[in-house]
């Protein structure tokens, strides 16, 4: 393979999957999957394409200020001073006038956030949040309130499972490369997969059973899952003794929602529905009901999860084998790393979105990006005026941004930092372009899980344009803001050395397989005394002494999803196996050839009813807005129901593979900027008409 | 007959593509030219569920193969030492009839050198104890890389676990 090789960590989605990238010169030669930690070098189609972001000109290769119009395109290439000096300048303006707590900043999420939590928390703003809103929030804030860790908190134990199922978790298709690989070992071992979906997909097609539900009854199915284990007895008696709250609360709720209910609303016949709650209780406790991944679905998503979370609760499948195993980090074996943001002290102010006070039960860990466009138009709580944007594009990604687009017209100061040219940087008022993964070493993170590490992110060759990592991004801004105190480096090698401090670990040591485990053996904890759960408890709440405290029900009762006008679809969206959110993808030399725009999906026999065929050009419409996308006729997708993969219709001129081909999801989506009980936006509730282009 | 043989394993594949990713960028093969290739075929109903396949489709490295006759140069060489064809591009004269000689459209126009290229098994990789790309990066390890009489053994080996009376 070639000269050199360097272990670091995916960045095309955010999977993160751990890599080795051979290296040839300052050339990137081939990028494969870690050998030590995936047992191989796999790695999937958009980790393999990394190279081709790599030298792609179509990406910011300076810094740039506006020079017309916001969104207008127009740029002036400037260097690094002076952009920085113009972001810090207008800060200091705006903090001055408003208070720091007039800037926000939101990223993407994931491991690697420390340098810009730290920057806001540092200029005094309580106001970080993320894409989760659009992605999980429903999930880790019913995960919180469950079992009091986040959705990241457990990591499945795919290898060892028996049962396996999915609530619309497209596994195998939206894949990340280890979970992927570990779901298709768990089939060869003989695990069963049950995928429950609106259409058919590539995890379907694995799958041993595929139930196509109703769309928006999801809940009554999990509901009456809970009620046949219950009545047949057949959940794990010990584990809900030992480790719950609430079970008899639990078990009058579900007395209700029997099969034949669930039958009725799911169109999942009730003897499959009693077979499904035995054949899991059956294999307990080595079953896994997957939390769910992209769960910004409906307004009562909050309660299929708590009730996803309880199924797996009465199963025992917590820190079972083969189940949800609770998740260990390095401070378990008290190994922890130093942390930037733990120097910072917290910013007293009241959050912007109303994590905490307006919403008491919502995390603050995530916040609430679609509360940000409202924030903008009412001055409510209180003015902002700034917003940092760091590989996160609200516009692509949040519904209507349209809507969103005019808020942000009253930001004195956007600025966006990412790798691409994003929909929202091509709005922003300076964009600062960072390194690629590939040219940058980030912080050093926890690998939590089972066996706790580290892991670290090394750039493999050098800058190929005039970008910038991360570190030197938020210190340079801190510097100017007259809190550089806070970033005590100089450069990421001396914040690693810092970093790993006490740990007995040095940088040198991840060079012989990326990555350091600090166990030999799995950490499992006692299943009759040592489980930690973070709740007010310690235990499983399917009662929430927290949501009772503040008004909020522990069970809602199901209710039947809002009827469809005659003539009108239900949009669902997902992805496939080479592009992912965000638009990082989409202008990928290597993955635009394979999959450059979207598709609308229609079941055959409302496309007959319509008049459409196959590779018709359609009309798509919902409040006004009109998108123009091609069919693709199906029997496997729910009558009711359209489909497309999110996050296609590029409007950036310069990104010429993606610009204007296929369809925007989220322009469909009008009027859902809104935020449901769990903390997402409800994106399935949008319904569309089509028709056939004449 | 040749040494070496790629083996799908249908129920590994996910047709995620990577293999085709891997091979292409291993390759450095340009827009348009595919020197492995993924073919759904389906969706089929299989006891209820509706299910698809993925056909991997490399070169075969034909026992007889139409390309190296079809080639006017001797460009397109077949090595004796393990059966693998691949184009030696320096004799590539660009007229494609390998192209329209080989029954699986295996050979592919490389539109910035204007020559021929095509699977040639990564014989560079496989000359230093290493596998083909495709067969490397694959997502799920779904392709493996063995010799054709092994091929029926995989397939007996699974036809036997998966009967098995000891299979839950
Ligand atoms: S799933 Fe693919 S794109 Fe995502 S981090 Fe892993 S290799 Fe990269
Ligand atoms: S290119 Fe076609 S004809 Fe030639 S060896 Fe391959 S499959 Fe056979
Ligand atoms: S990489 Fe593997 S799993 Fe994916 S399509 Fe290719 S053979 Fe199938």
């Amino acid at each position: 393979m070639g000269t050199k090789r360097v272990y670091s960590i995916c960045a095309m989605c955010t999977g993160r999957c751990p890599i080795v990238v051979d290296v040839n010169g300052n050339e990137v030669e081939h990028i494969w999957g870690n050998p030590y930690l995936l047992g191989g070098y796999h790695l999937c189609p958009r980790g393999a394409a990394g190279k081709a972001l790599l030298n792609d000109t179509e990406r910011p290769q300076t810094p740039l200020i506006r020079d017309g119009e916001r969104g207008s395109g127009k740029w002036r290439s400037v260097s690094w001073d002076e952009a920085l000096d113009y972001v810090a300048d207008n800060l200091k303006n705006i903090i001055d006038k408003y208070g720091a707590k007039s800037v926000v900043l939101s990223d993407r999420g994931g491991a690697i956030t420390e340098f810009e939590k730290t920057f806001l928390a540092a200029i005094g703003s309580p106001n970080y949040f993320n894409h989760h809103a659009t992605c999980s929030n429903s999930i880790h804030n019913a995960h919180l309130s469950v079992a009091g860790l986040a959705r990241n908190g457990i990591t499945y134990d795919y290898k060892n499972c028996k049962y396996l199922v999915s609530f619309g978790r497209n596994l195998l298709e939206s894949l990340v490369t280890g979970e992927a690989k570990s779901v298709i070992d768990m089939i060869e071992n003989g695990g069963k997969l049950v995928q429950i979906d609106v259409r058919w997909n590539y995890t379907a097609a694995k799958a041993d059973r595929f139930f196509l539900i109703n769309p928006g009854t999801d809940y009554a199915l999990a509901l009456a899952l809970i009620h046949v284990i219950i009545k047949d007895s057949l959940y794990d008696a010990d584990f809900v003794k030992r480790w719950t709250v609430g079970f008899e609360e639990l078990s009058n709720f579900v007395k209700l929602y029997t099969p034949e209910f669930a039958e009725n609303e799911t169109g999942i016949p009730a003897a499959e529905i009693v077979k499904l709650a035995h054949d899991v209780g059956n294999a307990k406790p080595s079953v896994i009901f997957h939390l769910g991944w992209m769960t910004a679905w409906y307004s009562n998503d909050f309660y299929l999860r708590r009730a996803i979370c309880s199924l797996n609760a009465l199963l025992g499948a917590y820190e079972a084998k083969g189940g949800l195993i609770i998740n260990k980090g390095p401070e378990a074996v008290g190994k922890p790393l130093k942390s930037l943001l733990a120097q910072v002290p917290k910013p007293k102010d009241p959050r912007f979105d109303g994590c905490g006070t307006k919403y008491p039960h919502l995390s603050e860990q995530w916040g609430l990006a679609q509360e940000l466009a409202h924030v903008l138009l009412t001055d409510e709580p209180y003015p902002v005026r700034a917003y940092i944007v760091f590989r996160h594009d609200p516009l692509a990604s949040l519904p209507d941004p349209d809507y969103i687009r005019d808020a942000f017209s009253k930001l004195d100061l956007l600025v966006s930092i990412d790798i691409n040219y994003s929909e929202t940087g091509w709005f922003s008022d300076v964009i600062l372009p960072e390194d690629t993964y590939l040219e940058r070493t980030d912080h050093v993170i926890a690998r939590n899980g089972p066996k706790p590490g580290y892991i670290l992110r090394q750039a493999a060759v050098q800058r190929r344009f005039d970008t910038r990592p991360r570190w030197w991004i938020f210190k340079e801004l801190a510097n100017r803001l007259g809190v550089g105190q806070y970033f005590p480096y100089n450069s990421i090698e001396e914040l690693i050395a810092w970093q790993l401090e006490g740990t007995g670990y040095k940088l040198e040591d991840f060079n012989e397989k990326g990555y350091i485990e600090l166990v030999d053996k799995p950490i499992m904890w006692d299943r009759v005394d040592g489980l930690k759960f973070k709740t007010p408890s310690g235990k499983i709440e399917f009662i929430s002494k927290k949501l009772e405290d503040v008004g909020i029900p522990s069970f809602i009762p199901y209710e039947k999803p809002i009827e469809l006008k005659p003539g009108r679809f239900r949009l669902v969206t997902s992805k496939c196996a080479l592009h992912t959110q965000g638009r990082t993808t989409l202008n990928n030399r290597l993955l635009n050839e394979y999959v450059s725009e979207n598709h609308l999906y229609i079941h055959e026999d409302r496309a007959v009813e319509l008049g459409i065929k196959e590779g018709d050009l359609l009309e798509v419409e919902n409040e006004g807005e009109k998108q123009y996308i091609k069919a693709k006729l199906t029997k496997y997708i729910h009558p009711d129901v359209l489909f497309m993969l999110h996050g296609f219709g590029d409007d950036v001129p310069l990104r010429t593979r993606s610009f204007g081909k296929g369809v925007s999801d989220v322009r469909l989506q009008k009027g859902l900027v809104k935020v449901a009980i769990g903390g997402n936006c409800p994106f399935t509730e949008c319904t569309v008409s089509v028709k056939k282009v004449k | 007959m040749g040494k070496y043989y790629i083996f799908q394993d249908q129920k590994r594949c996910i047709g995620c593509y990577a293999c085709e990713l891997h091979c292409k960028t291993k390759n450095n093969a340009p827009e348009g030219a595919k020197l492995c290739r993924i073919v759904p075929t389906g969706p089929q109903v299989v006891k209820g569920v509706p299910r698809m396949h993925f056909v991997f489709m490399p070169c075969f490295h034909c026992e007889k193969p139409w390309c190296v006759y079809a080639c006017p140069t001797g460009a397109m060489i077949k090595r004796a030492k393990d059966g693998i064809v691949y184009v030696k591009e320096d004799l590539c004269v660009g007229c494609k009839n390998c192209i329209t000689a080989c029954p699986w459209g295996v050979p592919q126009w490389n539109s910035e050198t204007g020559k021929v290229m095509k699977c040639d098994y990564c014989k560079d990789r496989i000359d230093q104890g290493l596998e083909p790309a495709c067969v490397t990066g694959c997502t799920t390890g779904a392709l493996k890389f063995i010799s054709p009489s092994e091929a029926s053994q995989i397939k007996r080996e699974q036809f036997a676990k998966n009967i098995s009376p000891l299979k839950k």
